[in-house]
């Protein structure tokens, strides 16, 4: 076998060996639902065979590989993995090139593996979970038959500089080669290409690390091979296509050189090399290789006149100048409220009746903001835009239409498409989901009853019945509100209800939805969590000549996927609480450091300066809850989202400024320190505050998993009492919440539902801000286990920091009783305002609050499912009734 | 007793020829295949080669000494058929690890006989896994192509409980054959490695694909080299095509084999293609005349028949080889 060619040799159909001839193989990505919105929307709603027309596009196109993702929140990735696979496979003009089987979850990927018959690349795995996890995936992709992209990517964290990629990418060799016995050309390293010219010093260094890194892993790790996304690096040019056509070619070029033979690159976004303007050329290559100092300033001055006559802007009102509904749609789709009252008022002396108005005018603009929204081309924020002035435009009418109806009575009441019930449930104060699918509704001319937060399950019932409600939508974001959606199932069961139910928000779920609700309810019950699907699913509930058969399809779906979901459920197993006790995390508690805190006890924070929290928010849940997806700040510059993103953004920034610079909003926070150990039963924490005894109560996982793997509980990071050291921890409660309600209350009298939403969205974001702040000040200060710490915001959201800030009715301590004991230990609500609900969601809702956790070695973990038998404990070291744990614990009790 | 890696390095090996066509010979009816255990089988039996194993072992053992006597290094199992799901068409899935067993026991002893009769010509024996009667990467509904009839886990766990019994039963080799769906194979391949792991052993594998037609390609649609390529993850001792096609027809695919991998090549084509009444009529000079293209060619280094073949075409194919060195399993590609 000696001299055989060591090159990555794959198959579809047909074979694509991976030679130096090859040059540089191009992987297609538009069959990537993270990539492509229009991908993503062709599955969502099933349309295999207009996805399929991408893969094929894409091989017609060049495409020598093409990279296959369903990784979305929406979609059962591993089902659509399968389903479109099983196609791909049957169309051998598609079939004749390999598949790339891209997910960030093994089960996908397995499941993909078990369908293909050529040689497939998986992409990918990486050290980032630790190497036995590594190790397990690499010998089963071998086994499969597959190479691998390997990501650099290590427990610590992504590589972002030459020595971390030439580190990770060493040790995940030689495990593969030596340990796994893993072909070495079937290797593919991802060295992660990052952006240049950002205008940020630490970002210079990105190209030419990422192609120097390649030259050392092809020089020093023989056969592997080297891929990336290239577009990547021109991020900061958006909107610029011959810089960045520039910046690829360029990039390409000495990448390639280097060695990296293997890439994503859109075609039509490259320029060829020898084409590129001297001048241009030159500063590119400035950049790219980091040769000068002011490389970047001289690259965007240039670029600046490469597009500068297109991108004058001026205020182009021409389009006044047309017919009048084209103004109206035009305001409507673009959400310009300027001009609108004028423009209705123009409409209404046109019209007989001012309803037609609505009917006739308005309606034929939002149906087109409905359509572009639903074929992804409007993103929410937009639509949250046109509804804001098609709600101005609607009030300015109503004056008329209710003169209309004293004219003539027997004019019924106009219902519209029908009425919708929404509330978020009792004991939830969490809403801004349940507002914009009420926004989006009523823009698709759906009338809306909202019955706001916390609202007790007899008020829903009582508002159904007396508004004669067609649909009625709960939301809730925190794990105890499944329970009362379970509740109001049953009572409208009881009560002999007919019409549908939906359920939305964070913690909801098709699979708590088909397994624990829609058994309750013998009518429709139907999971939405995405305010453009809550339109089409109103849609069809409401059409009256295919309800029928909707719903009974929606009910069917449901049996199904509950049947698959316990049968799957059943396969795991679970150890013994006593067994898992056992196996708890180890800390070496004679070596291990102990930092005492600097000061012990507790402090009031009474009113925080906001200005300081902001370089501490991390945006990137802000543009999810606007169903934005994507990382800031990389979705400023998205393909698809960015313009939108970076409109958005730049709203929020507007808004930040005017109301911190008006004190309109305060926020105020609560931390302690205390002594504290680790009890004999191994789970419970003993913490001493103000001289009297508290006991956190912690939970183990006991979910079987591989040999070797610790079963955690927050516990283990505290030393035991029988080690005979005093240790530490900590709780606290920040909030930004004061005065937000208001705001939002005021904008929304307005009719201005956008800046109502962005104002709560704000807030949270604050109050998380807050709680990152606090934890660095914590850490450096008032503890100070960690004095010399430097991390800038990024490696603040990935975690890099020493210790652990864990938060009740989170993964590490899903349950929220313990927020109970956090209140009475730190007297939170006396101190500083903040209340529990009894479903014990913070109010105000912009309020976080957690534990203090400090050794080096505590880490965040998922709790996973529990099994009776810890419950019973739990009920018992807590004293309470079992039932009364059960109740508060159940979506964390394995069902088997 | 020498290893099956060094003796293919100084000649080329003969496997043996058809097991159906020399049981058609028997003329065997219903009552023979039921013998005295399955004669109150409530499903009818004939056809089903692989339980002869159980109701006439003689003639099972009689054909493999024919094919040892013409001059086969290698015989392979009665068992192409032994999976739960190929043995479903007769409800006998929980006879397949005796079939299996059987059968590998049965072809071993008549091999250690003829060994010790010429210990400097060891004879060896292969555990036949065949495809299954289904496609794990195909839909037998035209008007759903995303349809499975079988999955992956289905097919590597039928594989694997044949494996275990092949090997129980005293096979040497493992032979991975007549692949018309390379998934299936992958699916074989992937149980052996489990195999494998779990007894910690090692034993050679030759896997054999099937270029269904003219197009030149399996009938889950690769080509050659995409096959060889989709197989070439775990250790083999060979990679090969049988079935389906002449020996002449077999020419460029093994071709393609012999210039892309630093496996043994094998090749065991039928006896032509089959005539208007669906016999092969190939005499054993024609096929000879032919596998001479591949050792003057130097493609491979296993070669015997499939079906329509006899021991008078092994006998002919022995005759030929034995004047030709091995093809050289050093490849420059």
């Amino acid at each position: 076998m000696s001299n055989e060619k060591r090159f990555l040799r794959l198959s579809g159909l047909e074979p694509l060996v991976v030679t130096p001839d090859t040059n540089f193989i191009n992987v297609g990505e538009r069959t990537n639902v993270a990539g492509s919105r229009k991908f993503l929307r062709l599955i969502k709603e099933e349309k295999f065979e207009e996805a399929l027309d991408v893969a094929r596009e894409q091989v017609e196109g060049g495409a020598q590989i093409i990279d296959i993702n369903m990784d979305d929140g929406l979609i059962d990735g591993k089902e659509a993995m399968v389903k479109f696979l099983n196609l791909v496979i049957a169309e051998p003009d598609i079939a004749r090139v390999p598949i790339m089987i891209d997910s960030s979850k093994w089960e996908i990927i397995e499941a993909g593996l078990q369908v293909v018959q050529g040689k497939s690349v998986v992409n990918s795995i990486s050290l980032k979970e630790g190497k036995e996890e590594f190790l397990h995936h690499a010998k089963l992709i071998k086994r499969y038959g597959a190479a691998v992209i390997v990501m650099a990517f290590d427990e610590v964290g992504q590589a972002d500089t030459y020595d971390r990629r030439i580190e990770i990418c060493k040790r995940s060799y030689d495990i593969l080669v030596n340990e796994v016995n893993f072909a070495p050309e079937d290797i593919i390293f991802d060295l992660n290409i990052f952006p240049v010219a950002t205008g940020m010093d630490e970002h210079k260094l990105n190209a030419i690390d990422f192609i120097e890194a390649t030259r050392w892993v092809r020089e020093n790790l023989p056969h592997a091979n080297v891929s990336g996304g290239v577009s990547n690096v021109s991020f900061s040019f958006r909107g610029n296509n011959p810089v960045r056509e520039a910046m690829h070619s360029v990039f390409l070029y000495h990448a390639i050189k280097a060695g990296m033979n293997m890439g994503i690159v859109n075609p039509s976004m490259l320029e060829v090399y020898d084409d590129i303007p001297k001048d241009l050329l030159e500063m590119v290559e400035d950049v790219i290789l980091n040769r000068r100092d002011d490389a970047t300033e001289r690259l965007l001055d240039f670029a600046d006149s490469v597009v500068g006559k297109a991108k004058e802007s001026k205020v182009d009102l021409s389009w006044r100048e047309e017919p009048l509904q084209d103004r109206i749609t035009r305001a409507l789709v673009k959400g310009i409220d300027q001009y609108i009252l004028e423009d209705v008022e123009e409409a209404r002396q046109a019209s007989d009746k001012p309803i037609e108005v609505i009917e006739g005018h308005l309606m034929i603009g939002m149906n087109v903001v409905g359509d572009l929204f639903g074929s992804g081309k409007m993103f929410l924020p937009q639509v949250v835009k046109s509804a804001r002035v098609m709600k101005k435009a609607v009030a300015y009418l109503l004056p008329y239409i209710e003169e209309e109806k004293l004219k003539n009575p027997q004019v019924g009441d106009d219902k519209g498409n029908g009425k919708i019930l929404m509330a978020t449930v009792k004991g939830d104060v969490h809403d801004i989901g349940k507002n914009i699918v009420s926004v989006v509704l009523a823009c698709n001319n759906y009338e809306i009853v909202d019955l706001g937060v916390m609202v007790p399950p007899e008020k829903i019932i009582e508002t159904a019945i007396k508004e004669n409600v067609d649909i009625i939508g709960l939301s809730g974001l925190i794990t105890p509100s499944l329970d009362e959606m379970v509740h109001l199932a049953k009572e409208m069961e009881r009560k002999s209800f007919k019409v549908p139910l939906l359920i939305g928000g964070a913690t909801t779920s098709k699979a708590h939805t088909a397994v624990k609700i829609d058994p309750q309810y013998s009518n429709a019950v139907v999971h939405v969590n995405d305010a453009s699907r809550a339109v089409t699913v109103v849609g069809d509930l409401l059409q009256k000549e295919t309800s029928g058969t909707y719903k009974n399809t929606i009910k069917e779906d449901y049996n199904v996927f509950r049947e698959k979901f316990l049968n799957r459920s059943q396969h795991k197993e679970y150890k013994s609480l006593e067994t898992a006790r056992k196996n708890k995390f180890q800390i070496d508690w004679e070596q291990s450091e102990i930092v005492k805190p600097k000061k012990l006890g507790i402090q009031v924070i009474e009113d925080i300066d906001m200005e300081a929290l902001l370089p501490f928010i991390d945006w990137t849940p802000f543009f999810r809850s606007w169903e934005l997806h994507g990382r800031y700040p990389d979705i400023l510059k998205d393909k698809v989202v960015g313009e939108q993103a970076t409109e958005l953004f730049a709203d929020a920034q507007n808004m930040l400024k005017e109301v911190l610079a008006n004190k309109k909003l305060s926020g105020k926070g609560i931390f302690g320190l205390f002594p504290a150990n680790t009890l004999s039963n191994d789970d419970d924490i003993e913490v001493e505050v103000e001289g009297e005894q508290f006991i956190f109560r912690t939970l183990r996982q006991q979910l079987q998993r591989r040999q070797g793997v610790p079963d955690y509980a927050l516990a283990d990071f505290i030393a035991p009492k029988s080690s005979g050291r005093e240790d530490y921890m900590g709780c606290f409660c920040v909030t930004t919440g004061f005065g937000t309600e208001e705001i939002a209350e005021k904008y929304r009298k307005d009719l201005d539902d956008y800046n109502s939403i962005m104002i709560k969205a704000l807030s949270d974001r604050l109050a998380e801000a807050f709680a990152e702040y606090l934890h660095e000040k914590v850490r450096t200060e008032y503890w100070g286990y960690a004095s010399d710490e430097n991390l800038d915001n990024e490696a603040l959201i990935e975690e890099k920091y020493k210790g652990i800030r864990p938060a009740p009715g989170y993964p590490a301590c899903p349950d929220h009783l313990e927020k109970l004991t956090i209140w009475d230990a730190l007297k939170v609500e006396e101190r500083i305002g903040v209340k529990l609900t009894d479903s014990l969601a913070m109010l105000p809702a912009s309020s976080v609050s957690g534990y203090y956790f400090g050794n080096a070695e505590s880490r965040y973990f998922g709790l996973g499912k529990i099994k009776e038998d810890q419950v019973r404990d739990f009920a018992k070291r807590k004293n309470i009734d079992y039932e009364y744990a059960a109740k508060w614990l159940a979506p964390n009790i394995a069902d088997n | 007793m020498t290893r099956i890696q060094d003796i293919l390095e100084e000649r080329i090996l003969v496997l043996d020829g058809a097991m159906g066509t020399m049981l058609q010979r028997y003329k065997f009816t219903e009552e023979d295949f039921r013998g005295e255990r399955f004669k109150d089988w409530q499903h009818p039996l004939q056809g089903n080669n692989d339980l002869l194993s159980l109701t006439q072992p003689e003639a099972i053992a009689e054909v493999h000494r024919k094919y040892f006597a013409a001059g086969a290094d290698i015989v392979e199992t009665n068992t192409f058929s032994g999976t739960t799901i190929a043995m479903a068409d007769y409800h006998m899935e929980d006879l397949v690890y005796e079939l299996n067993y059987e059968s590998a026991r049965i072809a071993k002893m008549v091999a250690d006989e003829f060994t010790e009769k010429e210990p400097n010509k060891p004879r060896f024996v292969a555990g036949s896994i065949g495809p299954t009667n289904k496609t794990a990467s195909m839909s037998p509904d035209v008007n759903d192509p995303g349809f499975r009839a079988v999955s992956f886990d289905e097919l590597r766990i039928a594989y694997k409980q044949q494996v275990e019994a092949l090997l129980d039963g005293g096979s040497d080799i493992l032979l991975v054959e007549t692949i018309f769906d390379t998934l299936n194979a992958k699916a074989a391949l992937f149980a052996i490695e489990e195999v494998k792991e779990e007894r910690k052993i090692d034993p050679p594998i030759m896997v054999s694909g099937t270029i269904t037609d003219a197009s030149g390609r399996t009938l889950s649609g690769q080509t050659a080299e995409a096959f060889l390529i989709s197989i070439s993850h775990i250790p083999i001792l060979s990679v090969g095509f049988n079935c389906a096609l002449g020996a002449n027809q077999l020419v460029p695919h093994l071709e393609v084999l012999s210039s892309k991998t630093n496996h043994a090549v094998s090749a065991h084509p039928n006896a032509g293609l089959p005539n208007a009444f669906g016999e092969y009529d190939e005499t054993p000079e024609q096929m000879a005349e032919q596998i001479k293209e591949y050792v003057e060619k130097g493609l491979v280094n296993i070669v015997g028949g499939c079906c329509g073949t006899t021991p008078e075409h092994i006998t002919a194919i022995a005759n030929l080889i034995s004047k030709y060195d091995p093809r050289s399993m050093m490849v420059e590609n």
